[in-house]
């Protein structure tokens, strides 16, 4: 006997949804294609604007600035140099510049949402499910329906690794925020203190390690989602090793590969360092 | 004038108040309640007045809402039932833009735990209320530092609360609440988390300062001799319903049940007992302008006593004469007690304590007078009376 149980037609749906928000959301995609476009471009003309030796110069001073630990700052300064050595400073200024975006973009959006969901219960329930079903999806899977939205390009890899880095940014901000002990708002309260201000004077201040470390959480996710989005022409280190994969040519895949590792390390501790303090 | 009003305030946590509410009316106790509704009744039917310059301390052991009930009064827990008027002003009508001013005006809170903002400095802790008003900087940075002379940590305002120990910090949190000025202090266990030595410090500090101050303070505690020490009243709690209410000699001497009587056992009762609550009011005494030597004698014998207090015509205490003293100018036929008078003699006031008393009247033979700041006699302390108001208490001598 052949019995066939009728296919659900999840992929048609979502890709109706797709289409359905393709046509009619293109004054937001546009939107954001400004202001991502223009972001790189800019990110990436200030950074090209001088010497690759000066440049290293002056991001290694910016690490000892933020820093104050010597280990950093020469790790930051060789590190670098071996880059630029190896013939991948453009490609680390445009990762840079990827990540650069993307996290303003993602911790823009999220830290609000996250402050909301902290002062109201309902939002959270909905949210959470929300960031859960984000954070699980594999990352690739982005990729696909930026395309429609922006084609092929960095506007489109931007998209993918804002969605995908900024469940952090809302699930920390939404942490750190619940996190203030409950007596020093029941304090502020005490004292009159109205909403804005007891976000402002009391819980965001206290929050503010949390949040970074939710911050540094979005960058490193970015990072490596930018490079996941060399496949969708994102470019950078992450084209690099998509180039030396699709040509088999592992000596210049680990170089590009070690040159991300070096960017995400310099990152994290000036991250973790400004986290603290 | 009576400052807060509270009548028959009942507040309930949980879903079900209504349910909760009408068991409570049915005479219901907390666990039935609870088991049936799932909704924890805190505070149920209090009612009491607190009048302008005046320490009423609610006191009880944890779970007797107490807390809940000084939450209630500045609307940090909405009551379920009642009514509580501040100034004459119904706290349950405000809305909450009112209600935030009616905060920022009228209260300044102490916390438990201190409840200090661990970012920012010891001045800034204190600028807070006036912060939140958004009163000038240089005012309230002058407010502030005012308010630390206070308390005592001048020149500490730019340190952060972990550099300070429990009992400075708890000055911090007081210096806060005082530099908004407010008519009414709360002070929700206040001094509960400091260490004993530290504690009678700041118990005697908020003493100190209430005499300046005459603040409306409602103080909440879980130690009697807290309440004794610091309460001009007291309202005694117990599973959110007010035993006792009363001033620290009414709980003491006429502990209302069984409940009250089980707390006050415990207390050192020599330092509650005042001068007042023991002596003799009325006794015989001479007045140096009409009784001479034959009419005192004749007052000592009536009452077997061996001594007697001279007043003048105003009331005031002249000084004592002894019976044989007496007996010598009778012998001599003098008609005026002048001469038998010794007038450096040991006085107390009403208001001190019996272990004062015990030093005071050693190795005296006589009884103490306990007069008031006139110098008017206001009654006669003997060595039995003092022992057997200390005995019948379960005091230790």
């Amino acid at each position: 006997m052949n019995f066939e149980l009728p296919r659900i037609p999840l992929g048609e749906a979502i890709e109706a949804v797709l289409d359905f928000l393709v046509k009619h959301l293109a004054f937001a995609t546009k939107a954001f294609s400004t202001v991502a476009d223009q972001g790189i471009r800019v990110m990436e003309a200030a950074m090209m604007a001088v010497h690759p030796v000066l440049m290293i110069f002056i991001l290694t001073a910016i690490v000892f600035f933020l820093t104050r630990q010597r280990g950093v700052t020469v790790f930051s300064f060789l590190g670098l140099g071996l880059i630029w050595n190896l013939g991948l400073w453009s490609a680390t200024v445009s990762t840079l510049s990827l990540v650069l975006v993307a996290t303003l973009i993602a911790i823009s959006i999220g830290i609000p949402i996250g402050i909301f969901c902290a002062l109201n219960t309902h939002a959270f329930k909905i949210v959470r499910p929300v960031l859960d079903f984000m954070q699980t999806l594999p990352a690739f899977v982005y990729l696909i329906p930026a395309i429609p939205f922006f084609g092929l390009g960095r506007v489109a890899a931007i998209f993918a690794t804002v969605i995908f880095s900024m469940p952090p940014a809302i699930r920390f901000t939404t942490l750190g925020i619940k996190q203030v002990p409950k007596e020093l708002v029941e304090c502020a309260d005490a004292f009159g203190a109205d909403r804005w201000q007891k976000l402002f004077k009391i819980q965001l201040p206290l929050a503010k390690s949390t949040i970074m470390g939710g911050v540094n959480q979005t960058i490193m996710l970015a990072l490596s989602m930018v490079v996941i989005a060399a496949m969708i022409g994102a470019r950078g280190l992450g084209g690099e090793v998509w180039r030396a994969i699709q040509r088999l040519q592992p000596g210049a895949g680990f170089e590009a590969g070690i040159g991300i590792v070096i960017v995400a390390i310099i990152l994290d501790r000036v991250l973790q360092k400004l986290a603290k303090s | 004038m009576q400052k807060i009003e509270l009548k028959n305030v009942t507040k309930i946590f949980g879903d079900n108040p209504k349910k909760a509410l009408e068991m409570l009316r049915q005479g219901k106790n907390k666990d039935e309640i609870q088991a049936k509704t799932g909704t924890v009744v805190g505070v149920h039917d209090v009612s009491f007045n607190v009048n302008e310059g005046e320490i009423v301390v609610v006191m009880g052991l944890s779970g007797s809402g107490k807390s809940t009930l000084v939450r209630c009064i500045n609307r940090l827990f909405e009551p379920t039932a009642g009514e509580i008027l501040v100034d004459g002003q119904d706290v349950r009508k405000l809305n909450r833009e009112q209600l935030r001013q009616f905060r920022r005006d009228k209260f300044g809170m102490v916390f438990q735990n201190f409840a200090l903002f661990p970012h920012r400095t010891v001045v800034h802790n204190v600028e807070f209320g006036l912060e939140i008003q958004n009163s000038e900087k240089a005012f309230r940075r002058e407010k502030a530092e005012k308010a630390l002379e206070m308390v005592g940590l001048k020149g500490w305002g730019e340190k952060f609360p972990s550099e300070l120990s429990g009992g400075m910090q708890q000055r911090v949190g007081l210096a806060r609440a005082l530099a908004l000025d407010p008519d009414i202090l709360l002070m929700d266990e206040a001094f509960s988390a400091l260490d004993p030595l530290i504690r009678r410090d700041m118990q005697d500090e908020l003493i100190g300062l209430q005499q300046s101050m005459r603040k409306t303070i409602v103080f909440i505690s879980h130690d009697l001799d807290e309440a004794l020490k610091l309460g001009d009243r007291i309202v005694l709690m117990k599973d959110g319903i007010v035993v006792q209410i009363g001033t620290p000699e009414d709980i003491l001497m006429n502990p209302s049940n069984e409940y009250v009587a089980k707390f006050v056992e415990e207390v050192d009762i020599t330092k509650v007992l005042t001068a007042e609550s023991i002596m003799k009011k009325s006794q015989d005494v001479a007045y140096l302008a009409a009784d001479g030597p034959r009419a005192a004698m004749r007052k000592m014998k009536n009452n077997a006593i061996a001594s007697l207090f001279v007043l003048d015509k105003a009331g005031k205490l002249q000084g004592i004469v002894f019976a044989d003293e007496v007996a010598r100018l009778m012998d001599k036929g003098e008609r005026s007690l002048e001469p038998a008078i010794v007038r450096d003699i040991a006085t107390v006031t009403p208001e001190t304590p019996a272990s004062e008393l015990f030093a005071i009247m050693q190795g005296i033979s006589h009884p103490v007078a306990v007069v008031d700041e006139g110098h008017k006699l206001k009654g006669i302390i003997v060595k039995g009376l003092l022992m057997a108001a200390i005995a019948e208490r379960g005091g230790n001598i």
